[in-house]
């Protein structure tokens, strides 16, 4: 009656998978290190930046990128490299914040109402669909012309344009997980609603939701660029890889490294973002974690 | 017209009567309701501690949406179930947690009763802790006792279900009912989704469960053989509504409804001296949205008389059960 022998055990702390993962898919390792990458540009800004970033020095307008200034000057003479890395933080700071925010906020939302269904799911999608009717920027727009520009409410307010598509993400998913044999057997085990749904239903939305997290980080990114640009996010003269991008369109044919290297530098974090989230996806799902 | 089974009201460990579930489709916002789908229409039947009863019919009939009912997995309408002497109805919150640890649930899908992302283990201790019964080492050591109890070996407990067959599947599902000590276990064809030659493990295993831990069995199916095997009492269900109850033997060595009659026939019997004289299944189980008039069955039944298409026939006690029929079979 003993079964034959069963195939061995894939173990490991979530660590240890990953670190697998990065093995035998180096591009999640290149994603993660991009990301690590801006992680430490913001943290260590202020010794890694060789100039004071906001300092003006009309001499050195819009010099090339040279010995001295390794990727170039502005228009008022600021170290593009210094003003890159200083930048860097406001991006981190709206990208994970607002995602996070969205994800929270969003996800619930969504889990609960796959979840509970009827009247109380159509209403709450209704709530959402009027949201997504919003292009994201208007609602951004919006929302910051009303609560005045700062970084709180730049983040609340591209949090606000990501919680409906978090909480469609999280919704569709349960809707079908929900009728499950297991979650009825939880049911008849005597489980709560609350724990079906955290702590069994949630563990298997979570690779959807981290991979779209993962793009809409990106995505944040973007969105504080465009704000940023017409004067609603991050003010000047602080500096964020977005305004910096759109302040380079003025002088696009004489100094194109204005627009290029921020440019760059959003390029390779949406990349190392989207490799990331690839590589979750890969980690998260017990199908794919073969030995 | 319900059957009543008083002799065995007194003893019986589930006491259901007249349970009615149906499901209204379509109804939204500003939409009107189709007419309501009658997926349990008034069933009554009890199961005695330690006993094994069947309860069969066609796709369709209601019997998995009745045992749900039972367990109130989904809320029935109306009818009384009694689990124990408790009214399972009328009990709420923890009082109903506590009559479902007493009842508990064999899935037909051994691929979708187990969370694929969580260990053997952490599948088997979770319900320990829940109820406050057992955790850490003790509960795993129980969850260990529990596999071997189905067969299977210690190790199994920090694998994924992935990593198992189906009947291997099956097996957990049920050391997973076990680990809050049932007195009843509700069986929804617990092995109609395996294999034959893993339907007979599976099926000898939960034998061997009911005479050691001396449980009850609502075995739902729709194979006659597995219910002839397993069970001494059967309950055959037609559209929503108990046909004919009574022993094994009798309600297949002697049924008294057509329908009874019908689905044994229906079954393979390597006895060709049995075969019998009244076609095999005719037609198809009608919509339980709109079911016929009089005798649900009469559409189908080749000994229909005019009184079955007026009137849905009263119950006629047995001595073991009994049967809805205006023209029986001879006893």
């Amino acid at each position: 009656m003993i079964a034959p022998a069963l195939p061995r055990r894939t173990t490991g702390a979530l660590a240890r998978r990953a670190a697998r993962a990065a093995a035998a898919h180096p591009t999640v390792a290149i994603g993660a290190a991009l990301c690590a990458l801006l992680v430490v540009a913001a943290v260590l800004a202020p010794a890694l930046a060789p100039f004071d970033p906001y300092e003006q020095n009309i001499v050195d307008r819009l010099l090339p990128p040279d010995s001295t200034y390794l990727l170039g000057t502005d228009s008022f003479g600021r170290d593009v490299l210094s003003r890159l890395l200083w930048g860097s933080r406001a991006s981190l700071i709206v990208a994970v914040s607002s995602t996070t925010a969205a994800v929270l906020v969003g996800g619930t939302i969504g889990m609960v109402s796959g979840y509970v269904g009827g009247r109380t799911d159509l209403l709450l999608m209704q709530v959402m669909d009027v949201l997504l009717s919003f292009p994201s920027l208007l609602l951004g727009l919006v929302v910051v012309a009303l609560l005045g520009p700062d970084l709180q409410n730049l983040v609340a307010a591209i949090a606000l344009t990501a919680i409906a598509p978090f909480a469609r993400i999280a919704r569709a998913p349960v809707m079908s997980l929900k009728e499950r044999a297991y979650v009825e057997a939880g049911r008849a085990l005597g489980f709560s609603h609350a724990r079906i749904l955290f702590v069994h239903i949630l563990p298997n939305i979570l690779a959807e939701v981290l991979v779209m997290a993962a793009l809409w980080m990106a995505t944040a990114v973007r969105t504080e660029a465009s704000l940023s640009f017409i004067g609603l996010g991050i003010r000047p003269p602080a500096a964020s890889w977005g305004s910096m991008m759109r302040d380079g369109f003025d002088n696009i044919l004489d100094a194109p490294w204005l627009s290029v290297f921020p440019g760059l530098a959003i390029l390779l974090l949406v990349l190392g973002l989207n490799l990331v989230g690839d590589g979750l996806r890969d980690a998260a799902d017990p199908t794919l974690r073969t030995e | 017209m319900s059957p009543t089974h008083s002799a065995a009201a007194d003893a019986a460990l589930l006491q259901v009567r007249g349970l009615v579930k149906h499901f209204r489709a379509g109804g939204r916002l500003f939409r009107r309701a189709g007419a309501p789908v009658r997926a349990v229409d008034g069933v009554s039947l009890s199961v005695r501690p330690g006993e094994a009863v069947g309860l069969v019919g066609e796709s369709g009939c209601g019997k998995s949406t009745a045992a749900r009912a039972m367990l109130r997995l989904i809320e029935p309408d109306s009818g009384e179930v009694r689990f124990g002497g408790t009214d399972m109805r009328a009990a709420g919150g923890a009082a109903l947690i506590a009559l479902r640890r007493r009842m508990q649930l064999v899935f037909q899908d051994p691929y979708s009763s187990l969370n694929p992302r969580r260990t053997i283990g952490r599948t088997l201790t979770e319900p320990l802790s829940v109820h406050g019964m057992l955790r850490g080492r003790p509960a795993r050591e129980r969850a260990a006792a529990l596999l071997d109890e189905v067969g299977l070996p210690p190790a199994a407990l920090d694998r994924y279900p992935h990593e198992f067959s189906g009947g291997q599947r099956q097996r957990i599902g049920i050391a997973r009912t076990l680990t809050l000590e049932p007195e009843l276990i509700i069986a929804d064809e617990p092995v109609s989704a395996l294999d034959v030659s893993v339907q007979a493990q599976v099926l000898l295993l939960l034998r061997r469960l009911q005479e050691r831990r001396g449980l009850a069995f609502l075995l739902v199916s729709h194979d006659l053989g597995v219910v002839r095997w397993f069970c001494s009492r059967v309950c055959i269900m037609y559209l929503g509504r108990i046909v004919e109850e009574g022993s094994v033997e009798r309600v297949f060595g002697a049924p008294r409804h057509p329908y009874s009659r019908m689905l044994r026939d229906a079954s393979p019997v390597p006895d060709p001296a049995r075969r019998s004289d009244l076609p095999l299944a005719v037609g198809e189980i009608p919509s339980a949205a709109s079911p016929p008039p009089g005798c649900h069955f009469h559409p189908r039944c080749a000994r229909a008389i005019a009184a079955c298409s007026t009137a849905y026939p009263a119950w006629t006690e047995t001595g073991d059960g009994g049967f809805a029929c205006h023209n029986p079979l001879d006893g």
